[in-house]
């Protein structure tokens, strides 16, 4: 596996762990009110295993194995902006729900998380292609 | 295929039949005269797709095609991906019942059963990340 994904996978697996804990919280506060304040992680929660989780696993899983040039994955740079811009984006948003941030935070944040889909898919983009003879 | 990765696709696979006839009830209930418990559906009908189809799906995928841990333990500690399968399907089932059922029945046990269904899947969770870690690593 290559290093960037490896970044994206654990990544993946630590938001997963928060995401699944805020999860389990709120689920708790449902069965037997612990506190009203859990109530607002539900933003992280969402943001953390849909973006966090879930994309991320996928990112880090395609820029693995989709089809390369020999041993080439191609432009890589914006693949790296791509882990970079997300996690930003995912914090942003996350911080912006709990400290109440002005809108323009959240904005912000999704505006990086946009960014990264983008960059994402302009490394993805010429990956996606016929097999050729040899290639691997 | 490994048979521990075709326990998580088969059952993935009857979650999200089931989250699709859950979506059924939930169009159903605005036209017809359901009965009252039906009005708990939302969360249960979100996360047997989400945890029950999209995340046992990839747990399943993931412990069948990530890099190998050891020659002697490919795919890390069984027990702990076995322990994954069951933590996580029967605290999800546990929450299809008693979340619905907490809504319309006044005996305190639901709420209960349903901190047992989070502990359980949060339980699932973290044993499919330390099962998963170290087999995420640099060739």
């Amino acid at each position: 596996m290559p290093r960037l994904s490896v970044w994206f996978v654990r990544a993946a697996l630590i938001y997963l762990t928060l995401g699944f804990t805020f999860g389990g919280l709120m689920l708790a506060n449902k069965g037997v009110p612990i506190h009203p304040l859990i109530w607002r992680l539900l933003p992280s929660h969402i943001e953390f295993l849909l973006f966090g989780w879930t994309i991320q696993l996928a990112f880090g899983v395609a820029f693995w194995i989709l089809p390369r040039w020999q041993t080439q994955r191609g432009n890589v740079r914006p693949a790296w902006a791509a882990f970079l811009l997300l996690n930003g984006g995912i914090w942003l948003v996350v911080a912006g729900s709990w400290f109440n941030w002005p809108a323009w935070t959240l904005v912000s944040g999704r505006l990086l998380e946009t960014a990264a889909v983008a960059a994402f898919a302009w490394h993805a983009w010429p990956r996606v292609k016929p097999w050729v003879e040899g290639s691997p | 295929m490994p048979p521990i990765t075709r326990l998580f696709i088969k059952a993935s696979l009857l979650y999200l039949v089931a989250a699709f006839f859950v979506g059924v009830i939930l169009v159903l209930r605005p036209m017809y005269d359901l009965p009252a418990i039906t009005a708990g559906f939302s969360p249960i009908y979100f996360h047997l797709f989400m945890v029950g189809w999209v995340m046992q799906l990839i747990v399943g995928v993931a412990y069948w095609m990530f890099p190998k841990w050891s020659k002697t333990q490919p795919r890390g500690h069984d027990s702990l991906a076995l322990a994954t399968f069951w933590l996580l399907n029967a605290g999800l089932l546990l929450r299809v019942v008693a979340e619905p059922a907490q809504m319309v029945s006044a005996w305190t046990g639901w709420g209960w059963l349903i901190v047992a269904s989070a502990t359980l899947q949060w339980l699932a969770g973290l044993a499919f990340v330390a099962n998963t870690w170290p087999r995420v690593k640099e060739k």
